[in-house]
C-alpha cells in the first residue's frame, strides 16, 4: 500500500501543509491536493509549457518537478498573480489585448513572462519570444501574446513608455 | 454601432487570465472516481476473448467494462453509426478503445489495464489509400460501398470534357495534402454524475453538446430529457472536439451502473489517437483556361484516406468538392471522390473541413497557370472573380463577396507589384485566396428545427442574463454573444451574463462547427433581445409621453433621440416594462435559408454566406539547406462587419499561425514496425515534441486588414472569421517558394528535404518539382448530372437522381468481396 507523506509547502505566499503520495509531481499536488486547478497541463512530459509555475521565482514545468522538492521554496501560481481581487499588469494586458483565446497555455505563459518582466525592464520583441518558446499556444498565433507582454511591461514600468 | 467595431476586452477575459475558466479536468467532484481506457495496440484485429477478472479484483478498482457492456453504436453522422464506445469484436486502428477501468485514482486504473488479458486474431493491415484499393479484403467495415472504399461520390455540373475540349489551355496536375491533426493543448476530459434525481450529467471538453447529448441517450438507452451534457470552454478545438467521443459514452454509463461521478481526462498520446484531424487527399485537378486567363471548367478528383471509422468523413469528402466554385467562376464542374478506410485513427473535421486541401492544389494550379499565361497572378484571380449575388456551376447561393478589395489591399500593402519575380534569388512572394462556410446550411440529421435558438431573462434590477446552447472554445462565442443582445439593448456587454453549452438549461444550438456560431446564435440573439427592445420601448415611450418609434437604446439609457434630457436609465425601463407586461423574457431562434440546389447530395455546401481570404507570403529558401523562412505575411478577410476587432484579428492571425505550420511541418503520420516484429502500423509521432508546430521563435510577423462588406444574411452584416483566413496560407507558401527558387512543391508539408530534392532536380535539368507523380485507379461511379444555371437547369439532377451509380462490374466485386 502506497504511504502519503507529509510536508510543508510555501504556495503564493501562503504555508500549507499537505499530505499526499510521494510519487505525485508538483503539477499534481497543486491541482489534485490543493484545488489550485489554475495550473494546466498538456502533456505531462515537459512538452508543452502549460504548466508552467514560478519556483523561487525562475520559470519551471511543474509536470517535471516532484513535490516533495520543493519543501521550502516558493512556488507561484497564477492563482497567486493579481493582488487580491486586482489583475498584475500582465494578467489586464493579456485579457485587453486578446493574449487568452481559449486560455488554457495562458497561466504557464503569464508565469513565464512575469519572470522575464521581473528581470528586464523593457525586453526587446526577440527576448520576449525567446522567453516563451517554451510554451505552446494553438490559438493566437503569439502576436497578441507578444503585444500583451509588451504592454504589460510599459504600465509596469513607465519610463519605458517614455522611452518611447 | 455602439458596442460592435470597438476594441474590448473579451467578457470572459478576466477569468481566462486568472486561471479561473472551469475546463472539464478542473471540475472534482465528492466521491469522484477515475476511469482509464485500454485500448488496441493492433491497427487491425478481431478480439477472440478478454478476461477482466484479474482487473476486477485488483485493489480500488469500481468496474471493469468491456463492449458487451454497449450493445448500441454510435457516429456523427446518421449515415455512419459504426463505432462502439468499446469495440466490442473488431479493432480498427492502433488506439481502438477495448475495455475500460473505473478506480479510485488515476494510477490505480492504469495498474489494472495491465491485468486485463486480451486475445487478438490479427489481421492484415490497410495502410494507406492505394492498399486499401488493392485490397478489398479484409473488410475494415462491412457497410463500406465497395470492398474497402468507403464512399463513393460523383458529380458533374455541365459537360466538362467538352468544356476543357474546347479550352485553349488544359492544365492537369496531381496534388497531395497530408494529413494532420488539431492539437488543442486542452487534452480531452469528460465528468458524469447523477444528480439527486439520478439523472445523468457530463461535463465534457466538446464542441457539440447537442449531438453528445443525443448520441448518449441513444448508447446509453436512456431518455433524452434525463441527459444533461455542459460543454465546458475549451481549451483549443479546432474541430477535434467535433466528434462524438467514446470515452464521454463510457464515462457516462460508469456513473449511471456506480451512481457516483466518474471522470476520465485522456492523455496525450490518447489524444493523437481520438484525432478526427485532417484527411490525407491525392487530387487530380484538370482546368481549362481560354487564352485571356478565364476559367473555361474544372475536373477534380479526390482520394481521401479516412482512418478507422466514418466520423464527418462523408461529410468531409463531399467538402472536399463543394466550394471549388464560390471564388471563380467555373462554368462548368465536375467532381468525383472516394473515402477509403484504413488502419489508423479516424480523420474528421480540422479547421477549415475538407477544403484546405483542394484549396491547396487550386491555387497553386492558378499559379501555373498565371505563368504559362504570362499574366499576373493577382489579376489573374481579380478576373475570375464570382460575382456578388450569384449562382454557382454546382448551385450555390453566394451573397456578398469582398474578396476583389481583400486582394487589393494584400497586394498594396506587401508591395507586390515590386516584389514578385523581383526579389533576388532565394527570396520570393506568393499571393493565394480562400474562401469558407459561415455555417452550414443544413444540421448534421435531417430536421427542420431552429439550428440556433437563444433566450433572453431580463429583470427589474436591470440584470440581463441571455441563454444559448453555443459552446465557448476560445474563439469567443460567449463575447459574441453578448455584444449583439448589448448592441441591440443598448448595454454594456458586462452588463450581460452569458449562460452557454448547457443542453440542461439552454436553447438547443447544434454547436461550434463550420463557423456557424456568430452568424446563426447572432441572428437568434438579433432576434430574442429585438423582442424585448420593443417591450422595453412601448414602456418607456409611455412613461416619457413619446412615440417608441423616437427613442434611442444607448450607453444604458433609454432617451428621446431629439431631446435626450428625456431618458431613463435601462433598469428603469426594464422596471416599468416589467410593471406593464410581467416578467421579461423572450426567445429567438434561426434556421438558414433553403438552398437553391434540389439534388441529392446538394445538402454540403450551402451557406447563409460565404467568407473570403486573400494571403501573400514572403519566403526566404536558403539554396543549401532548403531551410525555409517566412518573414512576413499579410491577410485580408472579408467578415462583413466585425464584432471586436481584438478577437477578430486574433482568429485571423491564429488561423495564420496554423496555417502556416502545416505548410511547413505538421503532419499525423505512420510507420511500419520491422517485419520480424509485427506487420503493424503505429503512429510515428504521438507527442507534442515530435509533432512538430511552430512555436514563438518561428511565427512572422502578420499584417492583418479586416474587410468590411456586410452581408444582409448576417447579424449586422457580421461573417465568419474562425476558420477562412487559414486557407490561403498553405498555396501561398507554396507560391512564394516557387517565387524564391523557382522548384514547385505541390504537397504539403513543404519541409527543407523537399525543397533541397526539388533543387537538385532543378540543377540536372530536370522537372524541379515535388509531389504525386501517379494516380491510381478510382472506381469512381457514373455521376449525378445537375445541369448549371446558365444551361437551363432548375436545380434537380437530370441523370444519377438518388445517387452516384456503380457500373454492373463494380457491383461485382464489391458482393463478392462483402
Amino acid at each position: 500500500m502506497r504511504r502519503n507523506v507529509h510536508h510543508n509547502l510555501t504556495v503564493n505566499g501562503e504555508a500549507l501543509e499537505v499530505s499526499f503520495a510521494p510519487y505525485k509531481t508538483l503539477l499534481e499536488v497543486l491541482r489534485e491536493d490543493l484545488a489550485l486547478t489554475g495550473t494546466k497541463h498538456g502533456c505531462e512530459l515537459g512538452e508543452c509549457g502549460a504548466c508552467a509555475v514560478l519556483i523561487d521565482g525562475e520559470p519551471q514545468l511543474s509536470c517535471l518537478v516532484l513535490a516533495v522538492e520543493c519543501e521550502g521554496r516558493a512556488v507561484e501560481t497564477v492563482e497567486g498573480m493579481g493582488k487580491g481581487a486586482a489583475l498584475h499588469p500582465l494578467q489586464a494586458a493579456f485579457a485587453d489585448l486578446g493574449a487568452a483565446q481559449c486560455g488554457y497555455c495562458t497561466p504557464g505563459i503569464l508565469l513565464t513572462a512575469k519572470a522575464l518582466l521581473e528581470k528586464e525592464n523593457a525586453p526587446s520583441r526577440e527576448r520576449i519570444k525567446e522567453a516563451i518558446s517554451g510554451n505552446l499556444c494553438r490559438c493566437t498565433g503569439y502576436q497578441q501574446i507578444f503585444e500583451a507582454i509588451e504592454e504589460a511591461s510599459r504600465r509596469m514600468n513607465p519610463q519605458r513608455q517614455e522611452d518611447r | 454601432m455602439k458596442v460592435l467595431g470597438k476594441p474590448r476586452r473579451r467578457v470572459d477575459g478576466r477569468a481566462k487570465v486568472t486561471g479561473q475558466t472551469r475546463f472539464a479536468d478542473d471540475i472534482v467532484l465528492p466521491r469522484m472516481l477515475h476511469m482509464k481506457l485500454l485500448r488496441s495496440p493492433h491497427p487491425h484485429a478481431l478480439i477472440r476473448k478478454i478476461d477482466i477478472e484479474k482487473a476486477k479484483s485488483h485493489p480500488g478498482v469500481h468496474l471493469v467494462l468491456t463492449g458487451k457492456d454497449f450493445p448500441v453504436s454510435f457516429g456523427i453522422l446518421p449515415v455512419t453509426q459504426d463505432e462502439y464506445p468499446l469495440a466490442p469484436e473488431h479493432v480498427r486502428y492502433v488506439g481502438d478503445p477495448i475495455a475500460a477501468v473505473v478506480a479510485r485514482d488515476e494510477q490505480t486504473a492504469t495498474e489494472a489495464l495491465d491485468l486485463i488479458e486480451v486475445d487478438f486474431e490479427i489481421l492484415k493491415t490497410i495502410s494507406d489509400p492505394q492498399e486499401a484499393l488493392q485490397n478489398p479484403e479484409p473488410r475494415i467495415h462491412a457497410y463500406s460501398e465497395l470492398g474497402n472504399i468507403h464512399r463513393l461520390q460523383a458529380f458533374e455540373f455541365g459537360d466538362v470534357d467538352e468544356a476543357l475540349a474546347k479550352s485553349e489551355h488544359v492544365f492537369e496536375d496531381l496534388f497531395f495534402y497530408e494529413g494532420n491533426t488539431h492539437l488543442p493543448i486542452e487534452q480531452h476530459a469528460s465528468v458524469a454524475a447523477l444528480d439527486g434525481e439520478g439523472k445523468l450529467t457530463l461535463w465534457s471538453s466538446t464542441q457539440v453538446p447537442h449531438y453528445v447529448h443525443r448520441s448518449l441517450a441513444r448508447v446509453l438507452q436512456v431518455p433524452a430529457s434525463h441527459v444533461r451534457v455542459v460543454a465546458c470552454p475549451n481549451g483549443g478545438g479546432f474541430g477535434g472536439k467535433c466528434d462524438v467521443c467514446n470515452h464521454e459514452m463510457v464515462v457516462a454509463k460508469a456513473a449511471l451502473l456506480l451512481g457516483r461521478p466518474v471522470k476520465i481526462c485522456l492523455n496525450r498520446e490518447e489524444v493523437f489517437y481520438m484525432h478526427r484531424g485532417r484527411h490525407p487527399v491525392l487530387m487530380k485537378m484538370r482546368t481549362g483556361v481560354t487564352k485571356e486567363g478565364k476559367l473555361t471548367g474544372m475536373h477534380l478528383q479526390t482520394l481521401v484516406d479516412g482512418g478507422g471509422y466514418g466520423s464527418y468523413g462523408v461529410a468531409s469528402t463531399f467538402y472536399t468538392g463543394a466550394l471549388q466554385t464560390v471564388t471563380y467562376e467555373l462554368p462548368r464542374y465536375k467532381f468525383d471522390a472516394a473515402r477509403v478506410f484504413t488502419n489508423k485513427p479516424p480523420c474528421g473535421p480540422k479547421r477549415g473541413h475538407g477544403t484546405p486541401q483542394p484549396r491547396f492544389g487550386q491555387e497553386i494550379q492558378l499559379d501555373k497557370i498565371a505563368e504559362k499565361l504570362g499574366l499576373d497572378p493577382a489579376e489573374l484571380r481579380l478576373k475570375n472573380l464570382v460575382k456578388a449575388n450569384s449562382l454557382t456551376a454546382n448551385w450555390l447561393k453566394v451573397g456578398t463577396i469582398g474578396l476583389a478589395e481583400c486582394i487589393t489591399q494584400v497586394v498594396e500593402k506587401s508591395d507586390w507589384k515590386n516584389k514578385h519575380k523581383k526579389l533576388p534569388d532565394g527570396r520570393g512572394v506568393g499571393i493565394a485566396c480562400g474562401a469558407y462556410l459561415c455555417g452550414a446550411g443544413l444540421p448534421i440529421y435531417w430536421n427542420k428545427m431552429p439550428q440556433s435558438g437563444v433566450q433572453l431573462l431580463l429583470d427589474r434590477s436591470g440584470q440581463v442574463t441571455v441563454f444559448c446552447g453555443a459552446t465557448e472554445i476560445g474563439q469567443g462565442s460567449d463575447d459574441v454573444l453578448a455584444a449583439i443582445v448589448a448592441e441591440v439593448l443598448g448595454i454594456d456587454p458586462f452588463e450581460i451574463r452569458c449562460v452557454t453549452g448547457d443542453t440542461g438549461t439552454t436553447p438547443v444550438d447544434l454547436g461550434s462547427y463550420s463557423s456557424r456560431v456568430t452568424v446563426m446564435m447572432g441572428n437568434a440573439a438579433i432576434d430574442a433581445s429585438q423582442k424585448l427592445k420593443n417591450l422595453i420601448a412601448e414602456a418607456a415611450a409611455e412613461q416619457l409621453e413619446v412615440i417608441p418609434d423616437h427613442l434611442e437604446f444607448s450607453g444604458g439609457r433609454i432617451f428621446l433621440k431629439d431631446d435626450p434630457s428625456k431618458s431613463l436609465s435601462f433598469a428603469e425601463a426594464v422596471g416599468f416594462a416589467e410593471e406593464k407586461f410581467g416578467t421579461l423574457g423572450a426567445v429567438g431562434s434561426y434556421t438558414p435559408p433553403r438552398a437553391p440546389g434540389r439534388f441529392k447530395g446538394a445538402g454540403v455546401g450551402p451557406s447563409p454566406a460565404y467568407s473570403y481570404s486573400a494571403c501573400v507570403v514572403q519566403a526566404e529558401v536558403d539554396p543549401r539547406t532548403g531551410w525555409i523562412t517566412v518573414p512576413k505575411i499579410w491577410i485580408a478577410h472579408d467578415i462583413g462587419r466585425t464584432i471586436n476587432p481584438v478577437l477578430a484579428r486574433g482568429q485571423v492571425e491564429g488561423s495564420v499561425y496554423m496555417g502556416l505550420s502545416e505548410a511547413l511541418m505538421e503532419e499525423q503520420i505512420f510507420r511500419r514496425l520491422p517485419p520480424k516484429l509485427s506487420s503493424a502500423l503505429v503512429h510515428k509521432i504521438p507527442s507534442l515534441l515530435e509533432y512538430k508546430s511552430l512555436t514563438s521563435l518561428d511565427m512572422p510577423e502578420v499584417e492583418t486588414i479586416l474587410i468590411e462588406d456586410p452581408d444582409p444574411n448576417c447579424p449586422f452584416g457580421a461573417k465568419e472569421v474562425g476558420q477562412g483566413p487559414l486557407l490561403p496560407v498553405m498555396p501561398a507558401v507554396a507560391n512564394a517558394i516557387y517565387d524564391a527558387v523557382g522548384v514547385r512543391i505541390d504537397e504539403l508539408p513543404i519541409t527543407p528535404d523537399k525543397v533541397l530534392k526539388a533543387l537538385h532536380l532543378k540543377a540536372q535539368g530536370k522537372e524541379a518539382r515535388i509531389g504525386p507523380t501517379s494516380f491510381p485507379s478510382v472506381p469512381y461511379p457514373e455521376p449525378v448530372v445537375v445541369l448549371p444555371p446558365w444551361e437551363g437547369g432548375d436545380g434537380n439532377a437530370v441523370k444519377g437522381f438518388d445517387k452516384p451509380r456503380l457500373s454492373p462490374s463494380q457491383r461485382k466485386v464489391s458482393s463478392s468481396s462483402a
